[in-house]
């Protein structure tokens, strides 16, 4: 079984978001980079898939070259090869089309996305990727099990789950629940230092048109004082949230 | 050109979120024709009061559709009615159907849209938020048709009662890709994507015998429970519960966070919410600067008495 994770670059959580150039541009200055954390559960299980199940775990980021830190740290945590598109992500249709003349390229059995990044909140890339390759797609897939060429998967909807069945080839939007938290792995000295062998092939955009552009950005206004009640006094915020916030 | 808004169903019924989503395709005051998509609803007749000019109602004898098959029928559609808009919600169906609508019809996608477009040299830009709700971005579509998807509770109904013409008619699905062996889901309890009011907790209360007063809490609100994170790692809750940044977006009228500090990511998956009061012992936790409302004390003492002061509340204005 050939495995592709997409791996995405993000700011980490508790960066400041700022932006710059008039707000046309998100302000990279000062900001720490890391996988995107749905993107980390998936590939966890992907290396599971390479433990337990001999698979071979490939990994793909489009991006200029400042990414390849977050790409080694994939391939330290276990992927064995990777694959950098040498282009700026300029929206989700433009990373999806790149990814996806990869992948037929390629030719992978599953392919992992995170079900959103955390930077723009997208969470279009996979299903995009699933339909331009003629691809089953199951989007935020909390269990997946592989045997042969079927898979069975657990997918969180709102209020529950539901199980899904079906064929390879498949693209899984991934989140917390398909790996928990503590299966996270942190790369150890042996992963690092094999990871710098390991090749990441640059490879060129293939042309194509961005189908959506971020004209400006806006930082969200400043929030109000919190009004503190009285613990003793619950009847004040009840009067508060019914009269004043009109949510009671 | 038309725009067409898909709305959800449920055992036969519109979903809550459908007069948001008429009102807003309905409020460029364009002379666009608005038509409405859903399928297998029956109680679509009082569905005239948001302005849609047609509603058109697609039998099919499976009670659910999968997202495969939304994308084939809504790109469809939008192609037979010549829609260059697609107007889509945000449940978690939505950010599955959302790109393969968008892929089927060569069509701009943005989701998370919190409003109205504005106009800004000859083109529209779509205000949507981005960096977990720490940003928005307005984005200009750079193709002839676009699915816009919007943020659930971004946008007031607007009541605009017109005649609406309702059409039956089927369609022909092309066998999914992905075939649904069940669902699991707890019949009758608000969820998150849907309630009004959500009640989560954190580690402030201790240990997971402590839920109780939680659960009192959210039943007499009508709310939806949820936790923290530490809180679903421990295996306190369910992990369907766990909002936050890797957990599940909440967009609420009212939040209610007892016992949860405010860490960074709790709070970027909870921000959209509309009001957030935080009950917590600590007076230093973040979530005081996040929140609108909050009360320094321990939940203990203040979860009860809010709940009896709720009952009677709820009974005088019953």
């Amino acid at each position: 079984m050939k495995i592709l994770v997409c791996i995405s670059a993000v700011p980490d959580t508790t960066s400041k978001i700022n932006f710059t150039d008039n707000d046309t541009r998100f302000d990279t200055q000062g900001v720490q980079f890391v996988m995107n954390p749905n993107d980390e559960f998936g590939l966890t299980r992907a290396i599971w898939f390479q433990e337990k199940q001999q698979a071979e775990v490939h990994i793909a980021t489009v991006g200029e070259s400042t990414v390849e830190p977050i790409m080694r740290k994939a391939l330290a945590i276990g992927a064995t090869k990777g694959f950098r598109i040498d282009a700026a992500p300029v929206d989700g249709f433009f990373v999806a089309t790149q990814l996806a003349a990869l992948i037929t390229k390629e030719g992978y059995d599953l392919v992992i996305c995170g079900r959103e990044s955390i930077d723009y909140n997208g969470a279009m890339v996979h299903g995009l990727i699933a339909q331009a390759c003629g691809y089953a797609f199951i989007n935020t897939c909390v269990q997946l099990e592989i045997e042969g060429n079927q898979a069975k998967a657990v997918r969180e909807i709102d209020g529950g789950n539901e199980k899904l069945t079906a064929s390879l080839p498949l693209v899984i939007g991934a989140q917390k629940g398909l790996v928990e938290e503590s299966d996270l792995k942190i790369p150890n000295m042996r992963g690092i230092m094999m990871a710098r062998q390991k090749p990441i092939e640059v490879l060129s955009a293939v042309a194509t048109e961005a189908r959506t552009v971020d004209v400006r950005f806006e930082r969200p206004k400043a929030k109000g004082e919190v009004t503190l009640v009285d613990p003793n006094d619950l009847d004040t915020l009840i009067d508060l949230l019914h009269k004043e916030a009109k949510v009671l | 050109m038309a725009i067409l808004v898909y709305l959800e169903t449920e055992n036969q019924s519109l979903k809550k979120s459908a007069p948001e989503l008429a009102s807003y395709a309905k409020a460029p005051s364009g002379s666009e024709k608005t038509i409405g998509l859903c399928v297998n609803a029956k109680d679509s007749e009082g569905f005239n009061a948001y302005g849609l000019d047609e509603l058109i109602v697609v039998g099919r004898p499976a009670q659910t559709i999968s997202a495969e098959e939304v994308g084939q029928l809504v790109a469809a559609i939008a192609e037979e009615v010549s829609a260059d808009k697609v107007i889509i919600g945000s449940s978690a169906d939505a950010r599955y159907y959302g790109s393969l609508i968008a892929s089927r019809l060569g069509a701009a996608y943005i989701p998370n849209v919190t409003g109205t477009p504005e106009e800004h040299n000859g083109e529209l830009l779509y205000k949507r938020s981005v960096f977990t709700n720490k940003g928005y971005a307005y984005t200009a579509a750079r193709a002839t048709k676009i699915v816009i998807g919007l943020a659930k509770n971004a946008f007031e109904v607007r009541e605009n009662q017109q005649p609406l013409k309702i059409s039956q008619r089927s369609f022909n699905f092309d066998a999914p890709k992905v075939q649904s062996e069940g669902v699991e889901k707890a019949n009758g309890k608000a969820t998150i994507a849907d309630a009004d009011v959500v009640v989560s907790a954190g580690r402030g209360l201790k240990g997971p015998e402590n839920w109780g007063m939680i659960e009192e809490l959210a039943e007499v609100l009508g709310a939806a429970t949820a936790c923290s994170k530490p809180v679903s790692d421990l295996g306190w809750r369910p992990h369907g519960e766990h909002v936050g940044q890797t957990g599940k977006p909440v967009a609420t009228n009212l939040y209610i966070a007892i016992g949860i500090s405010g860490a960074i990511q709790h709070l970027a998956g909870i921000n959209a919410s509309k009001v957030k009061v935080v009950i917590n012992n600590d007076p230093e936790a973040p979530f005081f600067k996040a929140a609108d409302y909050g009360i320094v004390g321990d939940a203990f003492e203040v979860v009860p008495a809010l709940i009896e002061k709720l009952k009677h509340y709820k009974a005088q204005t019953a």
